[in-house]
């Protein structure tokens, strides 16, 4: 299974609309890296609304991308974290503190465009 | 009557299976949104340890509905190869795996009762808990 990445000017967005697994959010991982790389872009917005578990392997596969695409010179936002997953994130111990993040897609781009000024 | 179901733990997508399991049978029980989260994340953290440690294992589900107390127990078994140092693994942030140290202590907070016993060389049994409240 890949998660679809799709470009908008100079974004990156991407909505994860199944339940992930292990494999896919590694594979996942791998695309959006290669697809910054390759697009150029500065900015990506991974939309969490339609995901009802954020566990600690995918919490850490998510944290260590937002670093990864910082390395790269691309800002990471993610949006639309739902109320149960938040407080679930929080009982596992997991603050995720350096990563932006974003009510919806649309405050996420608003936030990318504040930071990026284009 | 205390109807049971289990899943076997033997590839990755297991995982996914397991809490996808749980999440139905909690949901069914009567449990809210926030605690089917909570449930099916504890799920995915043990799913994911008899994964990565034991290779194999199984989790077993079981409604427990006494007079005024409802809740679901969930059994994670292996035989894998054991917890050397149980008060280390219980604490946040310990992890041998490179992962963020968060499951087992955090299975812990998410559900209400929580239970490990190990033997090295020997295996694992972690019960949890949760009542609906």
């Amino acid at each position: 299974m890949r998660i679809p990445i799709l470009k908008l000017h100079n974004y990156l967005l991407i909505s994860i609309q199944t339940e992930i697994d292990d494999n896919t959010a590694i594979q996942f991982q791998e695309d959006l890296l290669s697809k910054i790389h390759q697009s150029g872009a500065t900015g990506v917005v991974i939309d969490l609304t339609s995901v009802d578990i954020i566990d600690s392997f995918i919490a850490k596969v998510l944290g260590d991308v937002v670093t990864m695409s910082d390395l790269m010179g691309a800002k990471v936002v993610l949006t639309g974290i739902q109320p149960a997953v938040a407080m679930t994130l929080i009982d596992l111990g997991i603050h995720l503190k350096n990563v932006p993040t974003a009510l919806d897609l649309e405050q996420g781009l608003i936030k990318l465009y504040q930071e990026l000024g284009e | 009557m205390n109807p049971q179901s289990c899943v076997n733990i033997q590839k990755e997508w297991d995982i996914v299976g397991a809490r996808q399991l749980g999440r139905d049978i909690a949901r069914k029980i009567g449990f809210g949104t926030v605690d089917q989260a909570r449930i099916a994340t504890a799920i995915s953290e043990l799913a994911r340890n008899i994964y990565l440690y034991a290779e194999t294992g199984q989790i077993c589900f079981e409604v427990i509905d006494n007079m005024d107390h409802k809740g679901i127990s969930m059994v994670a078994i292996d035989n894998g190869p054991g917890i050397d140092d149980v008060s280390k693994v219980m604490e946040d942030g310990y992890s041998t795996s490179g992962g963020l140290g968060a499951g087992l202590p955090g299975v812990k907070r998410l559900m209400d009762d929580f239970d490990l016993q190990s033997e090295a060389g020997k295996g694992t049994r972690i019960k949890a808990v949760k009542w609906v409240r």
